[in-house]
């Protein structure tokens, strides 16, 4: 315990199935005190699964994982005295006011009534919800419930934090506002392990990304060099005409790197263009406008979450996922990442 | 980081600690429960307005047609009834409440933190059974305004109030595993009407059981609610009482031995 190189999360091997389906196909972390580690990845990629076994909430079928030098299997107590826990919905009671929130989680953390009392008007304060402290927490915007669940999970001061997917569902502005909180936490000192499907998300917020996919490590390393393996920036635009679209694609092929991607659905087409910047951009125009390809909302953008998955695993992050909570993601990247269009 | 302060946790809070922590944190969670409770009117309304609506509805309405040979008339009959119904009924808010908090990772939150694993549960219990016997001294104060009279005296009363609730709270174990084991607030809600229903309205509860079709009256007979609610009878109006009592404390503790492990098994295993 007295090692300070030893790291606050240590997961090696973990292994987890639900009937059929594998969730974790043996991952390797090691997260050290005081740093943000981003996991990253699509709906059903293990995220959520790892973080329920590394908060005790789920025993894995193999392997070790260890919070604090504690084991989360053998030694769960002594994990929970050590850890918060923030999920994916607000797990507070709408019924009862964000003070009363707090201090009935001060009261479960065995703190006496003033103790619990004066850390709820702590939080209440750092996550500006002082005006709204006395008022039932169903009356709170998406955001403001939120801050106030994220307050709960750091009332008993824990050493590690787990945040699994702390900005699904926001605004953008509310998720810019939780970013804010999240750092403030991190220049505190305490060791974060985020889970978000944003690559954004990561870039802003963690030291080191974990890419995870089907249930095992599939990269690892900063926001810059995973971005690196994309190759730089992308250009994106719609083809209307469906039938044009193998056009455009032989047309924008000569101007960036490697193959275009064709979302067949939509009419998408995002390719890499490394460094070549707005070049880049008046090359697509000119090679799409001889090739008289009608196309629509033309951008030059950063690498995404998808683009980072369609070159380390050759399919898009939503490819196998049927399910809804994409949506959310979809209309941030709309708001913020189609400024040049 | 000192070392002092992180080996602490390594040792652990002895014994006496913990089973003190158990309580207060179940106590937390039952005062965290009635303040919910009293907050939201439709539960108010479910707990207490409907129970009075059955009481009028069951004496003014069908009462008249109903037949009992009991002294004090149809509604010396109905309310011992109609209390076991109310009891039984009160589960469904257990129910419902343990899987929405299962849905919005209430639980969750609970399992990952420090505090007692068995306050949850217990938690809920407690305010329920607090819940419950509210409800049963105001269904028997509405009773009393409309001609129920208890007349075997003020300790069978007391007795029959007590055996109402400790039927509730068995009840409740079962509703705590179905929302648990079922974790979706709608299908908790359909499944507790299928076997809620028929257990108390295919009972003693309403009507004298020899008016039913021979194969129905098998069941009625034999099963824990006409055992329970015979019982509460023998208390509010007099007669012969330790059989059905013994029955009911039979069928009583066969529930809290089987469901009351499920509950906590499934309260374990949760998500």
């Amino acid at each position: 315990m007295s090692s300070g190189s030893e790291p606050a999360i240590l997961v090696e091997g973990l292994v987890k199935s639900f009937g059929e389906v594998r969730a974790l196909r043996g991952i390797d972390l090691a997260v050290p005190r005081g740093t943000v580690l981003g996991l990253l990845g699509p709906n059903g990629a293990g995220k959520t699964t790892a973080v329920r076994i590394l908060t005790t909430l789920l025993l894995p079928d193999r392997g070790r994982a260890l919070v604090e030098g504690h084991d989360v299997v053998r030694q769960a107590a002594a994990v929970r005295r050590s850890i918060g826990l923030a999920g994916q919905s607000a797990a507070i009671q709408e019924e009862l006011t964000g003070r009363e929130n707090l201090e009935i989680v001060g009261r479960l953390y065995h703190m006496g009534w003033p103790a619990a009392r004066s850390r709820a008007d702590e939080l209440l304060k750092q996550f500006d919800l002082v005006d709204a402290a006395d008022r039932r927490a169903k009356t709170y915007s998406g955001g403001m419930q939120r801050r106030l669940d994220l307050a709960a999970s750091l009332v008993g001061h824990p050493q590690v934090l787990f945040l699994d997917e702390p900005t699904s569902g926001l605004d953008p502005r509310s998720r810019l506002g939780m970013w804010e909180i999240i750092r403030g936490l991190v220049a505190g000192g305490t060791t974060l392990l985020l889970t978000t499907q944003y690559l954004d998300e990561a870039d802003e917020l963690a030291d080191e990304i974990v890419v995870i996919d089907h249930g095992v490590v599939i990269a690892a390393g900063t926001a810059e060099e995973l971005k690196g393996r994309v190759g730089g920036d992308v250009v994106e635009f719609t083809v209307p005409d469906r039938g044009r679209v193998s056009d455009a694609v032989a047309a924008i092929a000569r101007v960036g790197e490697g193959e275009p991607h064709v979302d067949q659905t939509t009419g998408v087409v995002s390719i890499g263009v490394g460094g070549g910047g707005s070049e880049a951009l008046i090359e697509a125009v000119r090679s799409l406008d001889s090739a008289g390809v009608e196309i629509h909302g033309l951008t030059l953008r950063r690498p995404s979450l998808d683009d980072v998955f369609l070159v380390l695993t050759g399919h898009a992050a939503e490819d196998e996922e049927p399910r809804g909570r994409r949506r959310g993601r979809r209309k941030v990247s709309a708001d913020s990442g189609r400024g040049e269009s | 980081m000192t070392a002092a302060v992180a080996a602490a946790p390594l040792a652990g809070p002895s014994l006496i600690t913990r089973a003190r922590w158990a309580v207060t944190d179940t106590l937390t969670i039952a005062r965290r429960n009635l303040l919910v409770w009293m907050r939201v009117p439709a539960y108010l309304m479910f707990t207490v307005i409907q129970p009075v609506i059955f009481v009028l509805l069951f004496r003014y309405v069908f009462g008249g047609a109903i037949p009992v040979h009991v002294s004090g008339g149809y509604v010396s009959y109905l309310l011992p009834g109609i209390i076991g119904q109310t009891a039984a009924f009160a589960t469904f808010a257990t129910a419902i409440a343990l899987a929405q908090e299962l849905q919005k990772g209430v639980i969750d939150r609970f399992r990952s933190m420090p505090m007692a694993r068995s306050a949850v549960l217990a938690g809920r219990l407690v305010a329920d059974t607090i819940r419950m016997f509210i409800t049963i001294l105001i269904v028997v104060g509405v009773g009393y305004a409309v001609g129920f009279r208890f007349q075997a005296g003020f300790g069978p009363a007391v007795g029959m109030v007590v055996l109402a609730t400790v039927f509730g709270l068995a009840i409740c174990c079962i509703a705590a595993f179905t929302g648990l084991a079922i974790g979706d607030e709608e299908s908790v809600q359909a499944f507790g009407l299928i076997w809620l229903f028929p257990l108390t309205f295919v009972s003693s509860a309403f009507v004298e059981i020899q008016t039913m079709p021979g194969w129905l009256q098998a069941f009625a007979n034999n099963q824990p609610v006409t055992q329970v609610i015979n019982a509460m009878r023998a208390l509010a109006l007099g007669g012969p009482v330790a059989a059905d009592l013994w029955k009911s404390a039979a069928w009583l503790a066969g529930i809290f031995i089987v469901f009351a492990p499920l509950a906590v098994r499934a309260y374990k295993r949760a998500g």
